[in-house]
């Protein structure tokens, strides 16, 4: 089971993000996972949105966070239900709540499908899945799964 | 009651055969459903002056408007969103009549959803890597039941509700579906031992947790509650109606409120429920929001849903998972049914029927009106 491998269908859509999201990805290639973050009133937001839904400010920065979260759900495709899963079921999509709050969508490279489970402590693993474009997956953390998403 | 209760019905409904093949353009599944309504309601097509549809519906109100040979259209409307706007249309086609702007509104929906677009494929809500979908599609969630289920696992987790419960509810719609002579699942029984043994499409969803994919037309026409009680059939009457945000936290909760304020009943008042069910899981999740029961593991495990179970019966003709998939609109037309006393799993002598059309983003409720 160590040995284990996410292998990432490569039919699966590449983001094509709007012009708010483009930080997000930017600092992706940097290997940072930064969330965008309110410059009045310090909310993070994810996804990035034009405006602040706490204080209606237009103006942000990106804070990085620390990498770490835990599962907060996840689901196994069983069945090839859109062509670019085909031949690379059963795959595992996860919902990360990261400890700074915000949550993710991912994948975890080093857990099998049949071993994720909530609650599950995870730190991000860069990957770069085409020519400059780098994706926030995730990889089980050497620390012990957290109560957060408990 | 709000100034809106009751002053507009639900005057006709009717539907096309279900299937997975239809053979007729979309445009010609809403035209052979709006004819049928409206011979139901007993109202001639040029009477019509209001036209209201789903935004994803492919036929337009022009469209519709030159093939019903409509000489004045005065109304017409869409409502943005997916499946889920079923209730959301009611409710405005009920405001247009309300305030005068028009007189007769058809509602309509027609869709080859198996043999053109699915939607069980993602082809119509996919976002190829754009929009939110760029945080979402490269990781596998590319179709409604990805991030459905997401919802489904994390609520199993906080409530400790089960496969089998949602296989509970699966076996009720059957059951109700199995009277239903219209229902894809008609001749097809299940039981709870299938439901568990059927193949996971995304875990934690069985197959037999999934709506049907159909290709077919269902149509609604509204009518002042005065013009309703000339035409000679059971008068059923829009008591209230809301809308909650989608995307928001708990739409169902918010939701809930509103209706039953506007309608001034208690939910123990209600006499029959359609929830939406692309998804049959979120039947029991919506039931909890909605405020019927706290937790519907029991009510599920004592059969309470069943239309003779003399507790909550849902999903009366089959709904999505037994009967079609026609976006909502089969329960508005099976909620209407239920106020008639025409439904094919009848509960009795029904004065109010509660209808969701999409966990939580629009809901009514309806009532038998006096002659």
């Amino acid at each position: 089971m160590s040995a284990w491998r996410f292998e990432r269908p490569p039919d699966l859509p590449l983001p094509q993000p709007t012009e708010e999201a483009q930080p997000f990805f930017e600092a992706l290639k940097e290997h940072r996972l930064v969330v965008q973050c309110c410059a009045d009133c310090g909310m993070l937001q994810h996804p990035p949105r034009a405006m602040c839904g706490r204080c209606q400010s237009m103006a942000f920065g990106w804070a990085e966070m620390s990498g770490k979260g835990v599962v907060h759900s996840f689901v196994v495709t069983h069945q090839a239900v859109h062509p670019a899963l085909v031949g690379y079921t059963p795959l595992a999509t996860v919902e990360v709540e990261l400890a700074e709050g915000p949550h993710v969508t991912s994948n975890l490279v080093d857990v099998p499908p049949e071993a994720v489970t909530i609650g599950m402590a995870v730190e991000v693993a860069f990957e770069e899945v085409a020519a400059g474009v780098v994706l926030p997956l995730f990889r089980r953390s050497a620390t012990v799964d957290s109560a957060i998403s408990n | 009651m709000a100034a809106f209760s009751n002053a507009v019905a639900i005057v006709g409904v009717g539907e096309t055969d279900y299937s997975r093949a239809s053979g007729r353009t979309e445009l010609a599944l809403s035209l052979q459903a709006i004819r049928t309504a409206l011979d139901d309601a007993g109202i001639e097509p040029r009477e019509v002056d209001g036209l209201m549809k789903w935004w994803v519906d492919t036929s337009t109100e022009a469209e519709v408007a030159a093939n019903l040979g409509i000489p004045d259209l005065a109304w017409w409307g869409e409502i943005s969103q997916a499946g889920n706007v079923g209730a959301p249309l009611v409710a405005h086609a009920a405001a247009a009549i309300h305030a005068g702007l028009a007189k007769v509104v058809v509602i309509y929906r027609g869709v080859n959803g198996r043999s053109g677009r699915r939607y069980g494929r993602g082809d119509v809500t996919g976002q190829g890597g754009q929009g939110g979908g760029a945080f979402t599609e490269p990781h596998g969630l590319l179709t409604p039941q990805h991030g459905l289920a997401m919802v489904a696992r994390r609520r199993m987790h906080d409530t400790g509700i089960t496969s089998r419960h949602f296989g509970m509810q699966a076996v009720a719609q059957r059951r109700h579906a199995n009277r239903n002579p219209r229902a894809t699942f008609y001749d097809r029984s299940l039981s709870l031992e299938e439901h568990q043994a059927s193949r996971l499409i995304v875990d934690p969803f069985h197959l037999f947790d999934c709506c049907l994919e159909t290709d077919g037309g269902g149509a609604l026409v509204l009518a002042s509650a005065d013009r309703a009680r000339e035409l000679g059939k059971p008068v059923v009457l829009i008591r209230a109606a809301a809308q909650s945000g989608p995307g928001q936290e708990s739409p169902a909760v918010r939701g809930a409120k509103r209706l039953f304020d506007m309608a001034g009943i208690d939910r123990s008042d209600v006499d029959v429920i359609q929830i939406y069910d692309h998804f049959g899981p979120f039947v029991l999740f919506a039931l909890e929001d909605y405020g019927f029961v706290d937790d519907a593991a029991p009510l599920v495990e004592e059969g309470g849903t069943n239309f003779d179970s003399g507790r909550l019966p849902v999903n009366t003709s089959g709904g999505h998972l037994s009967e079609a998939y026609l976006q909502g609109i089969n329960h508005l037309i099976e909620a209407t049914r239920q106020v008639r006393g025409e439904s094919t799993a009848q509960v009795g002598d029904v004065r109010f029927s509660f209808c969701d059309t999409g966990i939580g983003t629009g809901s009514v409720i309806l009532e038998r009106g006096e002659p």
